[in-house]
C-alpha cells in the first residue's frame, strides 16, 4: 500500500484524485487545505505525534456470529477493545458504525454492550441491518436511540468539528441500495444549514454513502443528495462500515473511508460469489479486523486516519 | 441494478423453464414413490427457493394458485423474502425456511430487506 502516494506523483491539485485500497495494514491520510497526501504506513503514521482530537471508529463486530469465518466473534471484539485500552493517548470518544449484532438478539446488544464499555469511552452508535431485525424493532432504539431523531440519525459538536450519524438501512427498496429517505435529508439540510464553512464535518453511516459496488448492494442509493448538501465544506469525511474492509476515495474535499470488521472479513468486490463473510487461513484473520483511530490537528485542517489491523 | 435483474429474467427462457418444471414433476413422481402417505390428500405441489451466494435460484419459479413455495437460506448470512404488501418472512438464519403459500394468481415480485440487490419472483397462475 506504500504506493498510495499522492504528494510526488504530478496529478493536478485541482484534478479529482481517487484512491482506493482493497486490503492491506493500514494508510495514514491527512489532508491539508483540502489536499490530500498519504503519508505512509501504519508504523510511520504511528510516530508521528497525534495532537488535537483523536476518535476512535469500530465497526460490524457482529456479536453473536460464530460461523467457519470466525466462530469467536465476541473474542476478536473485545481483542480490539483492548487495542483501544492499551493506546498511549486516551482518545475523546468512539464511534461504531453499525452492525453492532448479527442477529439482535438481547444477549447480543448486552454481550456488546459489556465488551465496549470496558473501553470507558462514549460511544456514537449508527444502527447496521444486522440492528433492525428484531421481531418488533425496537431493542436498538431502546439502547441507542436517545436524544435522535426518525430511525435514529443525529449530530453533535466536538473540538469544532460538527458529526453526523445518519441511518441508510431502513426502508430499503427491492432492487436498490442503502437509502436514507427524504425525510432525513430534510433534516440534514437543515442540520447544515447557516453552519460556517469551514467547520470540518464527519458524516458516518454503516453502508457506504458512495458507490462501492452496486452488485453487492455496496453503496447508498441517494447518497449523492447527502453530499450535494456539503459542497462548499473545506473538510469532509464520509466513514462508514458494512463491506468489512479498508477502502479509501478521495474526491475534492471530500474523504471517504470504510473500516474493517471486528468480526469477519468479507472479500474485495467482485473476487467471490458473494459478499458474504470470507474464511481465511486461522492466521491470517486478524490481520484482516481491525480498528480506525482518526485524529484532527484543527490549527491546519489536517486530518488522518489510521487503520490498525488487530494483529500484523 | 436494473441492469442485473434484467439479465438474470432474460437468462430464463421459456425451454429452461419447462425444462426445470419437468424436473420438478419427475422429483415430486420419486417422492411419491419412496413417501406414499406423504402424499396422501396434497393436491398442491411444495416448491423450493433456496438462496446461495445473496442469490435466490430459480431466480424465477412458476407454481399454481394452492402451491406452497418454501425459501431456504444457505448462507452464513440472514437474508429475509419480502414482497411488498404480500408477504413478509422472519430473519431466516442458516438454515432456516419460510413458507408461503399462493392463493391467488399473479406476479410476485419479492427481494430481501437486508439485501435489496437480492430479488425474485415468483409467477402464480
Ligand atoms: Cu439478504
Amino acid at each position: 500500500m506504500s504506493d498510495h502516494d499522492h504528494h510526488d506523483d504530478g496529478v493536478s491539485r485541482r484534478r479529482v484524485l481517487e484512491c482506493m485500497t482493497w486490503a492491506g495494514t493500514g494508510v495514514l491520510w491527512t489532508i491539508s487545505g483540502g489536499v490530500p497526501h498519504s503519508l505512509g504506513l501504519v508504523g510511520s503514521a504511528a510516530a508521528a505525534e497525534p495532537s488535537g482530537l483523536t476518535f476512535l471508529q469500530i465497526s460490524d463486530s457482529h456479536v453473536g456470529f460464530d460461523k467457519p469465518a470466525n466462530p469467536n466473534a465476541l473474542g476478536t471484539l473485545e481483542e480490539g477493545i483492548n487495542k483501544i485500552i492499551a493506546m498511549p493517548k486516551k482518545p475523546s470518544f468512539m464511534i461504531h458504525t453499525g452492525d453492532i449484532t448479527h442477529l439482535s438478539k438481547v444477549a447480543e446488544f448486552d454481550n456488546a454492550e459489556r465488551i465496549i464499555s470496558q473501553a470507558k469511552l462514549d460511544v456514537h452508535y449508527v444502527p447496521g441491518e444486522h440492528d433492525f431485525i428484531d421481531e418488533e424493532v425496537k431493542l436498538y432504539k431502546e439502547r441507542y436511540g436517545k436524544g435522535t431523531k426518525g430511525a435514529g440519525w443525529y449530530s453533535f459538536d466536538a473540538s469544532g468539528v460538527h458529526f453526523i450519524g445518519l441511518v441508510n438501512v431502513v426502508d430499503l427498496k427491492g432492487g436498490g441500495l442503502g437509502n436514507l429517505g427524504a425525510e432525513q435529508l430534510e433534516w440534514l439540510e437543515n442540520d447544515l444549514k447557516g453552519r460556517s464553512k469551514s467547520t470540518p464535518i464527519v458524516l458516518f453511516a454503516h453502508i457506504p454513502l458512495w458507490t462501492v459496488y452496486p452488485e453487492w448492494g455496496w453503496g447508498t442509493e441517494d447518497g449523492g443528495r447527502a453530499l450535494e448538501y456539503l459542497k462548499g465544506f473545506g473538510s469532509v469525511t464520509v466513514l462508514n462500515g458494512h463491506i468489512h474492509q479498508v477502502m479509501q476515495k478521495v474526491e475534492g474535499n471530500v474523504t471517504f473511508h470504510t473500516a474493517r470488521s471486528t468480526a469477519f472479513p468479507q472479500p474485495a468486490p467482485g473476487t467471490a460469489p458473494s459478499p458474504g463473510p470470507m474464511k481465511v487461513a486461522d492466521d491470517k484473520l486478524r490481520s484482516m479486523l481491525g480498528i480506525a483511530s482518526v485524529n484532527f490537528k484543527l490549527g491546519d485542517q489536517r486530518l488522518a486516519i489510521i487503520d490498525t489491523p488487530l494483529q500484523g | 441494478m436494473m441492469t442485473s435483474a434484467t439479465c438474470r429474467s432474460l437468462g430464463l427462457r421459456s425451454g429452461f423453464r419447462s425444462g426445470f418444471r419437468s424436473l420438478g414433476i419427475r422429483l415430486a413422481v420419486a417422492a411419491a414413490i419412496v413417501l406414499p402417505l406423504g402424499v396422501i390428500g396434497a393436491h398442491a405441489e411444495d416448491m423450493k427457493v433456496t438462496i446461495d451466494n445473496f442469490t435466490f435460484a430459480p431466480a424465477e419459479l412458476k407454481v399454481k394458485v394452492g402451491d406452497t413455495v418454501t425459501w431456504i437460506n444457505h448462507d452464513d448470512i440472514p437474508h429475509t423474502v419480502v414482497s411488498a404488501g404480500k408477504f413478509r418472512s422472519k430473519t431466516m438464519d442458516t438454515d432456516n425456511d419460510f413458507s408461503f403459500t399462493f392463493t391467488a394468481a399473479g406476479d410476485y415480485k419479492y427481494f430481501c430487506s437486508l439485501h435489496p440487490h437480492m430479488t425474485g419472483m415468483i409467477k402464480v397462475e
